[in-house]
């Protein structure tokens, strides 16, 4: 992979464009080779939601079906929701879509960034009150590492060493204006959700 | 949408819609919208409030908001308890702050209140921890009935503002018209009372709305028909002549209807008086939202809730 090492106050280039692009293409190869194409993505918002689609439109390709793609919203299932103190501000509240049921076929959650697994356990709780998935999977583009539950992806994008302290931030053309994947110091940098 | 959401409720109770600001009440309708779906699941549950307990305190009658708000809890899966006036120790002579204070012992997170007695929920909000929703006290505020209205509104029309809105009937009694008048001025809609002047409150200038005597100008190009229940307990005959006089000069009825704009809806927020205020062709006809306004309203509530869990809502934890 191209490490071209781009600086941009203090973070530092692992994907650019292209890169993300052959990441993708490799992706979806990978879920065809695995599940052919009848499967369903779905998007974790924000990001999870464009690569959703960039994966299905690369699949759609290769296979000449099209792949049914939906979104997920978890944050009522998160575990730091509820009436807790100290007081806290709740989350903003974002849509749900599964166009179709999602009984008995096969679904691929997909996000941008793996980190402490708690997104995608409450995504799979979300899930399993749609209905009885044939098998629940996991795309996702960036693993960083540090799970907090044992939770583990089916298709990585790219494997990346972080400490906790660093910040790995994934831009997307359709939510931020151009692709590729920075790491940095991270300290003032917040993440969107 | 020209009013722009506020990030989180700055308050940890909603006693009214006077104390809400345009930007909670965009947050209000933006979350419901989102929850609205929740009712469209196979499993119409989500775990949001889990753990959390919610006591119904209702020391006046009341079947739909009871009924929404408490599916509302359960659809987050809070904890519910349900005290009624009829039922409790109220009847034996305790004070509504006794109660709160008693019932704070079982550690309720949230306390919904309907009360006859003006400001009853703001007193019980100083008095305690919890959350205290309003559900209506007195001839005051119906704070929730208000913002599933503007939200039902929203909903048809895609906006608020501008839109021109008829209140009609029992506006002296009504604490729906008065929380209306709060919040559709200030979210930019033009509000229209018609009522017979012993209907009108005394303080009607103060809302800023516009008042007519007979509901025919009123309709003149409106937009959305609320229609108010003649309460017929709180009628000593004194108010107006007959059941059937008002009919004749106030019920919404077909003919009415059509000088109203031609893609005018009509609510009202129930329970009806089929044949008093409203007819049953206009109440069952297709320009009807009343039972939108029924399933938009434990959509508003959970919303309500769901945004209330946050506490005071100053610092953050958000990540």
């Amino acid at each position: 992979m191209t490490i071209d090492g781009v600086s941009r106050s203090g973070l530092v280039q692992i994907m650019d464009e292209q890169g993300m692009e052959f990441t993708i293409a490799r992706m979806a190869a990978q879920i065809v080779e695995r599940d052919g194409g009848d499967i369903m993505l779905v998007g974790i918002h924000t990001r999870g939601i464009p690569l959703a689609d960039r994966l299905a439109a690369r699949i759609a390709e290769t296979t000449g079906s099209e792949v049914t793609v939906g979104r997920l919203d978890i944050t009522l299932y998160r575990d730091d929701v509820g009436p807790w103190r100290p007081a806290h501000k709740q989350p903003v509240l974002k849509d749900t879509v599964l166009p179709k049921s999602i009984d008995n076929r096969i679904v691929y959650l997909v996000d941008d960034v793996l980190y402490t697994g708690r997104t995608i356990r409450a995504a799979l709780g979300t899930m399993i009150d749609y209905g009885r998935t044939r098998a629940v999977r996991l795309a996702v583009l960036v693993d960083r590492g540090h799970r907090e539950l044992p939770i583990a992806a089916d298709v990585v994008g790219k494997t990346v060493a972080t400490s906790r302290s660093e910040d790995v931030q994934v831009h997307l053309r359709e939510v931020d204006g151009d692709d590729g994947v920075w790491i940095g110091a991270g300290e003032e940098a917040e993440d969107a959700d | 949408m020209p009013i722009e959401s506020a990030e989180a409720l700055t308050g940890k109770d909603v006693v009214g819609i006077a104390q809400l600001d345009p930007g909670e009440i965009q947050l209000i309708l933006n979350t419901a919208g989102e929850l609205l779906e929740v009712a469209k699941r196979p499993i119409k549950k989500v775990p949001a409030l889990r753990g959390a307990t919610v006591v119904n305190l209702f020391m006046e009658a009341s079947t739909r908001t009871r009924f929404s708000f408490e599916v509302a809890e359960k659809r987050l899966s809070a904890d519910t308890l349900n005290f009624s006036a009829s039922s409790s120790s109220v009847s034996k002579g305790e004070t509504l702050v006794d109660t709160a204070r008693n019932l704070m012992a079982m550690a309720p997170d949230y306390i919904v209140i309907r009360h006859p007695n003006v400001g009853a929920p703001h007193r019980l909000a100083e008095v305690v921890p919890a959350s205290i929703i309003n559900a209506g006290d007195g001839i005051n505020e119906h704070p929730t009935q208000a913002l599933l209205d503007a939200f039902t509104m929203r909903q048809r029309f895609g906006r608020l503002e501008g839109l021109k809105v008829v209140i009609a009937g029992d506006i002296r009694h009504s604490r729906v018209a008065r929380s209306n008048a709060f919040l559709l001025n200030k979210m930019g809609a033009e509000v229209r009372f018609a009522a017979p002047a012993s209907l009108l409150p005394v303080e009607v200038e103060d809302l800023g709305v516009e008042t007519h005597l007979r509901l025919e100008p009123a309709l003149e190009g409106a937009d959305v028909v609320m229609m108010l229940r003649i309460q017929l307990e709180r009628q000593g005959a004194v108010n107006f002549p007959s059941l059937r006089e008002y009919y004749d000069f106030f019920a919404l009825t077909e003919d009415r209807l059509a000088l109203a704009a031609p893609d005018a809806v009509v609510m009202h927020p129930g329970p009806m008086n089929r044949g008093v205020e409203i007819d049953s062709l206009v109440a069952d006809g297709e320009r009807s939202l009343i039972l939108n306004q029924v399933t938009n309203g434990v959509a508003v509530r959970m919303a309500i809730l769901y945004l209330l869990a946050g506490g005071r809502g100053e610092s953050t934890a958000d990540s």
